[in-house]
């Protein structure tokens, strides 16, 4: 009996040195007082609710992507069609993924058939219902499964890239796990996120088009009157970008450019912002191209000295399109006016690639320091302040017993701190309340221990045998109230968010950590105790 | 100490009392549901903007109002959400715009612009209005830092950043704690973290000081806001089922019934305080933790009582029900006192001191572990009675199951 106390101390001394060195002793082993704090603080993730900072959800709209695609595969078909000599009427979108080809000539239709089933092989051809001459292309839906995951794939790096060019503190991108598309952005200490989110949801699709009419429209209507009512082909009319800001034109306009681009966004190598030469005060974007953009841009540029050529932003012309004055192989420079952060963003937008699909903010929340701050002391406050009231309460109920209980709740919640800080769990505001309501269950524990040996006492059982029913009977109560509340936990874990999840996580973890100290460790200290007092002494409980 | 010295109340007596109670406490709880036209629901559910403001001097929450209207945002509640536990949060204000709980649902881009709207009304009613410079209330570390460096006031010159950036910790550590978010002139940072008077006069030169600073602000689109309801409605449900099939499983389906049936009533009665005090508490996601663990608490506070019943039955074959139960909730007395008690205590103290964050979650336990103690003799006790009673025997119910059995024979086994 005294050899198996002493394994059962020594495991329990084992566990606590564990839990220590899991707060205190990493990364680097403590040489002194300042580095032990240093270790705690380190270890301890705080919750954005804590530390302050903003939350964003947003949801990437992948269907777009899909629509994108369609719309892509009507040019390729059209392209197709005129190549091989097939028949049709006027093909258009039913869907987004969905093709109509009405008016196939009779003797064209097989080769169309063969054409889908070579060409197109992610869409099923069939007849078009109550078009006798007509076919549907309809995209399989694995197709549209893969555009969606990629779509989602890449809309992810490509926000990830743009928040770590913002230089915040330990950023994280992830998806949310809650809703479909959905992603999470978390930026620790960034009370404001307006700046972020202008980052994240820029579009930055970049194009350089050639301008065909050197003057721009006042409207829409005035572009169409002058080409007599219809455009030219391979060509588009394309807005200004109005800038309100102090001492720029707002006028508003339109361009007619040629709607092949000579330069997108993916030929671009790297981008940076700089002093604008012509406009003091103001900021421009360089950049560079790459290789193989630049064989095709200087023989281009070359042909075509003294027109004018338009840099287009997410469908906006920026600025007044400047002259091809000479040939350009890789360097060159977006002017727009811009203020240096604009310029920063823009060339960070650019380096980080263009968006797949727009997205939309589901939700934000930020929370500002100051409330932090208050939030932490607040909330440590009230929890410090019940632990001692029930520490004190236990041991004038239960005198030295309670010291026994007092142990096991501080073991308790060494363990569990000490969970956290190991696996890198964040500690959050409602997980401040699920510490507090492990110390209840805690306290539930030993309670309903103590009083089961009180009643044994009473009904004149001796000390030893006493502790031994009163340990076996409450156990089975004990197991019975923590597996009910664990599987509410677990529930809490799996269907809720955020925060609930981090109240969940502390919750279970307590509970698992209770089942230890209050049953195993607080029956160790019971035994050692009554291996040292008198038989007949009167147990103090 | 002792509390209870065998205590011999016959409870179960009094079951028509408590079965008045609760049908007083759920029917003033529905009346106030009917009166405010449905819960409370907070920003996490119901969906909208609301940002909270901290102000330097007293709230002037008419000309907010005022403001707002005049920005166009007609659907505002301003509140003032002081609270008694912290002095800094005096002059706290909770502006909350576009509630489309009432049917009417906005885009996500409208909320969106809502906030900046908001923030623009404030700025130019309430900012400096004076200087385009940055406002330091809202300024965070490193941009403070970066300023400092580029005007490098303690002319370090070399390896300035690190020490500046201490600096800017140090300034910003003594807005947030010291002056609650908020410095109302430059001067009272003069000597924080080495400040001398040249770095408070950079600062002058470079920040303005506004008269408010946002302490939070939460948009959250319509669809998240259903989304959210469903999934929190989901696992309250998912968690009462897997409690009801723990319980029936460890003892009979009537125990386990009685018991959800008990917590049902909980999170009614509970539901049904937060409603009395409308204007106070909101639901929101963390309202909902604090119902699933009350769910837990009522729960574990009803197998307690049941336990015993369960091993007073095999004890005392020969008596009825009722006896049986009321000795068991008389034995287990002593504990359950103890425990709500302690539990209570923790609970309250949060509530009191915990900050305006945790009030309602804190207010939810406080009302929870009193209903659930409760109902655990004053509801889930007296189902089993009348349950044994309608079947005939009025004796016993026998609850054994499978897992109980081999738990009798191992504490049998432990015993001898």
């Amino acid at each position: 009996m005294e050899s198996n106390l002493k394994w059962k101390a020594l495991f329990i001394v084992i566990v606590v040195l564990i839990c220590f060195y899991g707060l205190f002793g990493r990364p680097s082993f403590p040489t002194s007082w300042g580095d032990v704090a240093n270790n705690f603080s380190d270890r301890m993730q705080l919750g954005l609710d804590l530390r302050g900072g903003s939350h964003l959800v947003l949801q990437v709209q992948v269907q777009e992507a899909v629509a994108n695609q369609c719309d892509q595969t009507i040019n390729d078909l059209q392209d197709q069609l005129r190549k091989q000599n097939i028949t049709a009427g006027a093909i258009r979108r039913v869907s987004d993924t969905q093709i109509l080809i009405p008016d196939v000539a009779p003797a064209s239709s097989g080769a169309l058939q063969a054409l889908a089933q070579n060409q197109f092989p992610d869409w099923i051809m069939s007849q078009a219902a109550g078009q006798p001459n007509g076919f549907t292309l309809t995209m399989r839906s694995a197709a549209v499964t893969d555009i969606q995951q990629r779509t989602m794939q890449q809309s992810l790096e490509t926000i990830r890239r743009r928040i770590e060019g913002l230089g915040l503190k330990e950023p994280n991108v992830a998806p949310t796990g809650r809703g479909e598309n959905e992603i999470l952005v978390e930026l620790p200490g960034e009370g404001d996120p307006t700046r972020a989110k202008q980052v994240i949801q820029a579009g930055g699709q970049l194009k350089f088009q050639l301008v065909l009419d050197n003057n721009p429209y006042p409207s829409e209507a005035a572009a169409l009157a002058a080409h007599g009512g219809v455009l030219p082909t391979d060509s588009q009319l394309v807005p200004v970008q109005v800038s309100s800001g102090p001492g720029q034109n707002g006028a508003e306009g339109w361009y007619l450019l040629q709607r092949t681009p000579i330069i997108t966004g993916a030929d671009l190598r790297s981008a940076s912002p700089g002093p604008d030469g012509n406009q003091p005060g103001f900021y421009q974007v360089n950049f560079s191209l790459s290789n193989q953009a630049a064989k095709r841009f200087g023989p281009f540029t070359a042909s075509n000295i003294g027109r004018y050529m338009a840099v287009v932003l997410d469908g906006k012309v920026q600025g007044a399109p400047p002259t091809i004055n000479g040939q350009i192989t890789d360097q060159g420079e977006i002017e727009g006016n811009f203020s240096q952060e604009q310029a920063k963003d823009l060339s960070l937008i650019l380096n980080a690639g263009s968006l797949p699909a727009s997205i939309k903010y589901l939700e934000e929340r930020s929370i500002g320091p100051s409330l932090g701050a208050d939030s932490i002391r607040e909330g440590i406050q009230a929890s410090v302040a019940s632990l001692i009231a029930v520490w004190i309460f236990l041991v004038v109920y239960y005198r030295l017993s309670g010291i026994n209980a007092v142990v096991a709740l501080l073991l308790n919640l060494i363990i569990l701190v000490a969970f956290m800080a190991i696996s890198g769990a964040t500690l959050t505001l409602p997980g401040i309340a699920g510490v507090v309501l492990t110390i209840g269950m805690g306290v539930d524990s030993n309670v309903l221990v103590f009083e089961r040996i009180r009643e044994e006492l009473r009904a004149g059982k001796a000390n030893a045998s006493a502790v031994d029913i009163g340990f076996d009977k409450a156990f089975l109560t004990i197991i019975d109230t923590h597996i009910t509340t664990l599987v509410s936990a677990a529930f809490l874990f799996l269907f809720g968010t955020g925060p609930v999840k981090g109240f969940a996580i502390t919750l279970t973890v307590g509970l698992l950590a209770n089942l230890f100290t209050s049953v195993y460790v607080s029956r160790v200290i019971f035994d050692w105790h009554l291996s040292r007092m008198e038989r007949e002494a009167e147990l103090s409980i | 100490m002792e509390f209870f010295h065998a205590p011999d109340f016959d409870w179960m007596s009094k079951a028509k009392y408590f079965a008045t109670l609760s049908g007083c406490l759920l029917l003033i709880g529905l009346i106030a549901a009917i009166y405010h036209g449905g819960l409370h629901y907070g920003i996490d559910f119901e969906g909208g903007t609301q940002v909270m403001v901290r102000f330097a001097s007293a709230p002037p929450i008419g000309q907010i109002r005022k403001a707002l209207d005049a920005a166009g945002l007609k659907n505002n509640e301003v509140t003032s959400s002081s609270d008694i536990s912290n002095a800094n949060s005096r002059n706290d204000v909770m502006i909350r715009v576009g509630q489309n709980g009432k049917g009417e649902v906005e885009s996500e881009d409208a909320e969106n612009a809502a906030k900046q709207t908001v923030l623009t009304a404030l700025e130019k009613n309430f900012g400096t209005p004076t200087s385009n410079k940055p406002d330091f209330n809202a300024a965070a570390v490193p941009d403070i830092a970066d300023y400092l460096t580029k005007r490098d006031p303690l002319m370090l010159q070399t390896a300035a950043g690190d020490r500046y950036t201490q600096l800017a910790q140090a300034l910003t550590g003594a807005r947030d704690r010291d002056h609650g978010g908020i410095v109302t002139n430059f001067d009272q940072l003069s000597g924080i973290g080495g400040a001398n008077a040249a770095v408070i006069a950079a600062l002058k030169d470079g920040y303005s000081l506004n008269n408010f600073s946002v302490l939070n602000a939460q948009v959250v689109g319509p669809t998240v806001g259903a989304q959210l309801r469903r999934q929190a409605i989901l696992a309250t449900l998912y968690a009462l089922a897997g409690m009801l099939i723990y319980v029936a499983f460890r003892f009979e389906w009537i125990y386990g019934t009685a018991a959800v049936i008990a917590v049902f009533h909980d999170v009614l009665i509970t539901l049904g305080f937060f409603c009395l005090f409308y204007s106070h508490f909101e639901i929101s996601l963390t309202v909902i933790a604090a119902l699933l663990t009350l769910v837990g608490y009522s729960m574990n506070d009803t197998i307690v009582i049941f336990d015993r019943v369960r091993e007073n039955l095999r004890l005392m074959r020969r008596e009825p029900m009722p006896v049986i139960i009321n000795r068991s909730i008389n034995q287990t007395l002593s504990r359950t006192i103890l425990t709500s008690g302690l539990t209570f205590l923790t609970v309250f103290l949060l509530f009191i001191f915990g900050g305006q964050v945790l009030r309602s979650f804190s207010f939810a336990m406080v009302i929870g572990v009193v209903v659930g103690t409760y109902s655990s003799f004053g509801i889930a006790a007296p189902i089993v009675v009348i349950w044994t009673k309608w079947r005939g025997h009025g004796a016993t119910v026998p609850v054994a199951s499978s897992a109980d059995k081999r738990a009798e024979k191992r504490l049998a086994t432990a015993r001898r």
